[in-house]
């Protein structure tokens, strides 16, 4: 292989790693979602599939060569000119801080749930919370 | 089920696999997303609020309505835990143990039997109990002022360092939960009751919902901090950041209380008296 | 004051939420008033909001007094101000009729309950009234959240249905900020104004496709439109009275709205109708809920769960019918999402009355439950009426435009399913009130007379003036028509598809 070629490959995988962690991720939440048996598998899946989305925004904040969105010397004296480039895109980060929140009350919840069902069917497999439902059924038909 | 699944997640992977092609490349200064409205909260974010910390400005200030329903969106989960779990009629146990804190003595008593008064010599504790350890009790003791302090600096240094109301209000909710880990969840509740936390996570809502308020009533929009130039008795711009100091202590406050509050309700499964 | 009426909406009932969680430690008695008044304020102030819209066109409201792109700001048009009337007074008539059953259902936590109560409807209301993608996500999840929790304090099985509604409910909403974000990527905004000016200047429209079907099945699996619709049923007849009555009627409609205006203020409809080749599938697919939920609701002997099924039914009408994309279409979605949260409203109330009384909402039970609870099942009647489409009610109307919209756009597949899904309707209802009206009590299957009397004043009052709602909505449908749904509907795609 050339070499240009493989500084362009290199240079697109540089531009776009993240992105593809991102999106396996994403698939792995997802997958455990639907495949996993134990409900709380399934929120562990859960939350990483939101994990997945938040880096994703914050992915699209980052600029190279920038520093975390605090201006230096902001106050008095040595105020001077701000430069866009230099510091991060805050908008996402403040989003994000949103969407941890969301994610933490939604964890909070389905595990008030889980707990809920555990006391109930003394289980977490979700077979088992189905056999014993319809074992309930048709006990009372 | 699993092969579906399997499939499925794989087309998805592929969708977002093909849009990523067409994504602008990582930390490019000039993709549109940094372009746009991010450069303005750059560049005049400091000048219209006084906040150095940006992101404090964007998310009490600029975005400060979506904040507001942040903090309400963890207090509605905090309500839920306790909607969901608390249970107040149970069967009354049939033992009560209770141990004589000198001697290490355990007294087994049965149900009807006399009790010992709740005194300094004999303390209640559950079936499973871990045997009392110095170490783990002193050392997480010596921690809990020293991380509230902390909490404290991260809440109220949220204008000039990463932290604010979320993350200070996190930290000093897990001293409590600390304390609880370290020593039992009866003692816990003693020291910080439900009944606190309930109200703590309502007030510190209110502090957040009723400064908006008051802006409102003071003649400008919901949550314009300016308005409370004239209460405050500064310009309109260090207004805007002492209010986000305001609702930051209220983001703080109802954020510890609710992490308890959801603490208690999960670890007890809503019966406050013994941990998981 | 006037000025402020759209923040009034939103704040009034989250300070009653707030003020309920502190009230149910204190003073129990406390809680409903605080709730009816947090509620009554919001009713009041959408009301007059919207005379000033009708007036006067769109209301923009800065918050914190930040311009649009910058800040968050609330967009009212005549749509969104019919949906914060209708939310509000749905929140407010099914309060109102709860009361007692509240007091004995959550005798220990009524604070919370009410709290939550608040915090669900301040959520719908705040997706409603914001101009803002991602804003509309945080209140996205405060209603469901709330949603979760009020669903999962039913016996039985509702923690388990409630878990399976985390699990899709989250999905859903994920997807939506997934989709956000690729709109963030493309434009660097998230204000709906300002992303519809920005997106047509976007070179990668890939891109902005792809976020359009993220946000599109995102809001699909929350509004349970048919292959996406399995956590309907069993959340919605698991979930406790006053909560099934809450949120059935207006979670899926709210949903709905947000489709609508996704696809109206965010994308463009010259966007999504034209350039995406996904329309005919969107109303094959609804073609096929249409027939598949009238279907799986014949199987049901539950009244709860046969009335979910029709929820996924009337779904896919509204779908269906805003994807024909020509303006009887739309308008026949937009009317029918009006009249399907009353009228689901009014059936899901009736059903909870006969619970509280019969203890019980299977079909075998309800013999001779017409004797007994006359006004109730007066009130359903008028419901089911509506459902299945009868002219006085209100649902003929709205069926009558979606039809013709149908017919207008050259999809018959639609026409004739609507009109094979009225019939099965009127079939489902019959046998409902068959049982109910003729057949008398079986002592012998039962054992003992039928204990059961008409429900509460409290509860008959509200469920009896909704049933009248049904039928004034009805007769004002054209007003209807001509106050909130024809000023939104889009000049661009009128006259045809």
């Amino acid at each position: 292989m050339d070499a240009p070629v493989l500084a362009d490959m290199l240079d697109f995988v540089i531009a776009k790693y993240n992105y593809w962690g991102i999106a396996a991720l994403m698939m792995i939440g997802l997958y455990a979602m639907i495949a996993k048996n134990n409900l709380v598998k399934k929120i562990i899946g859960m939350n990483i599939f939101q994990t997945a989305i938040i880096l994703f925004f914050i992915s699209i904040a980052t600029k190279w060569d920038a520093t975390i969105p605090i201006i230096i010397h902001g106050h008095g004296a040595h105020a001077h000119s701000i430069h866009a480039a230099d510091y991060m895109n805050p908008l996402p980060h403040v989003l994000m801080l949103t969407a941890i929140v969301v994610s933490v009350a939604t964890l909070g919840v389905a595990l008030a749930l889980a707990v809920g069902i555990f006391q109930r069917y003394e289980t977490l497999e979700e077979d088992n919370i189905l056999e014993q439902l319809k074992a309930d059924e048709s006990n009372l038909r | 089920m699993k092969r579906f699944a399997f499939i499925g997640v794989l087309l998805f992977g592929a969708v977002l696999l093909y849009s990523s092609f067409s994504f602008p490349p990582l930390g490019d200064p000039h993709a549109p997303a940094n372009r746009h409205v991010s450069d303005d909260y750059i560049r005049d974010g400091m000048k219209e609020t006084a906040v150095p910390n940006l992101v404090t400005a964007v998310l009490a200030d600029y975005r400060g309505y979506d904040t507001m329903f942040e903090a309400t969106v963890i207090l509605a989960a905090g309500i839920a835990c306790f909607f969901l779990l608390r249970r107040y009629r149970r069967k009354p146990a049939q033992h009560r143990l209770y141990r004589h804190i000198d001697t290490g003595v355990i007294l087994i008593i049965e149900q009807g039997g006399k009790e010992p008064v709740d005194s300094k010599e004999f303390e209640r504790i559950d079936y499973h109990w871990v045997p009392f350890d110095l170490v783990v009790n002193k050392a997480a003791g010596l921690m809990v002022p020293f991380l509230q302090l902390f909490a404290l600096y991260v809440i109220f240094h949220g204008h000039h360092s990463p932290g604010g109301g979320f993350q200070g209000g996190v930290i000093f909710g897990a001293t409590v939960i600390l304390l609880a880990i370290s020593r039992d969840l009866r003692s816990t509740t003693r020291l910080f009751p439900e009944r606190t936390s309930a109200f703590l996570s309502s007030a510190g809502l209110f502090i957040y919902a009723g400064t908006g308020f008051a802006c409102l009533l003071l003649g400008s929009n919901l949550l314009d901090y300016s308005a409370l130039a004239r209460l405050l008795a500064v310009d309109p711009v260090m207004a805007r950041s002492h209010g986000i100091l305001l609702v930051e202590i209220g983001v703080g406050m109802a954020v510890s209380a609710i992490m308890i509050w959801i603490y208690y309700n999960l670890a007890s499964a809503g019966r406050y008296d013994e941990g998981l | 004051m006037t000025d402020q009426l759209p923040a009034l909406i939103i704040i009034s009932p989250l300070l009653a939420a707030l003020l309920a969680n502190i009230a149910g430690w204190i003073q129990k008695r406390l809680c409903f008033p605080a709730a009816v008044a947090g509620l009554l304020a919001s009713f009041l102030c959408a009301a007059f909001l919207m005379r000033r819209v009708i007036a006067g066109g769109p209301v923009v409201y800065r918050l914190a007094g930040w311009n649009p792109p910058w800040g968050i700001s609330y967009y009212i048009d005549n749509l969104s101000g019919a949906v914060l009337i209708l939310v509000s007074l749905v929140a407010l008539i099914n309060m109102l009729a709860n009361r007692e059953v509240a007091l004995t259902m959550f005798e220990n936590r009524l604070g919370a309950f009410y709290s939550l109560y608040l915090l669900f409807v301040t959520g719908l209301m705040g997706i409603v009234i914001t101009g803002d993608a991602f804003n509309l996500y945080v209140l996205l999840e405060i209603a469901s959240l709330t949603g979760y929790a009020l669903i999962g304090m039913g016996g039985g099985r509702a923690r388990i249905s409630s878990l399976h509604y985390v699990f899709m409910g989250t999905i859903g909403a994920s997807l939506y900020l997934f989709g956000t974000g690729y709109l963030y990527m493309v434009t660097g905004s998230l204000n709906m104004a300002d992303l519809a000016a920005l997106l047509p200047q976007v070179e990668k429209v890939s891109l902005i496709e792809i976020s359009f079907i993220l946000c599109l099945v995102g809001l699909f699996i929350k509004m349970a439109f048919f292959p996406l619709h399995a956590w309907l049923p069993n959340a919605y007849s698991h979930a406790p009275g006053p909560s099934a009555s809450l949120i059935a009627p207006l979670t899926t409609k709210v949903m709905i709205y947000v489709m609508i205006r996704v696809v109206l203020s965010v994308y463009r409809p010259e966007f999504v109708f034209k350039a995406l080749p996904i329309r005919d599938l969107i109303i094959w697919i609804a073609v096929a809920a249409i027939l598949a939920g009238s279907v799986m609701a014949f199987k049901q002997r539950r009244l709860k769960r046969m009335l979910s099924y029709i929820i996924v039914v009337e779904v896919a009408y509204m779908v269906g019918g805003f994807w024909l994309g020509n303006a009887a279409g739309m308008t026949g979605a937009m009317l029918h999402l009006l009249n399907d949260a009353m009228m689901t409203l009014c059936l899901f109330l009736a059903a909870g009355s006969i619970v509280s009384r019969v203890m019980s909402d299977e079909f075998s039970y309800l013999q001779g439950v017409f004797q007994k609870m006359p006004f109730t099942m007066v009130a359903f009647v008028a419901g089911a009426l509506s459902v299945i489409g009868v002219p006085p009610t209100c649902g003929f109307f709205s069926k009558w435009y979606l039809i013709s919209g149908g017919i207008a756009a050259g999809q018959y597949g639609f026409a004739a399913a609507l009109i094979i899904s009225s019939l099965i309707n009127a079939l489902l209802f019959f046998r409902v009130i068959e049982i109910g009206y003729f057949e008398p009590f079986d002592m012998h299957s039962h054992g003992a007379e039928p204990v059961f009397e008409e429900a509460s004043a409290g509860m008959v009052v509200p469920l009896v003036a909704t049933a009248g709602l049904i039928l004034a909505m009805g007769f004002y449908a054209n007003t209807l028509v001509a106050w909130f749904i024809e000023p939104i509907v889009p000049v661009v795609l009128a006259g045809g598809g």
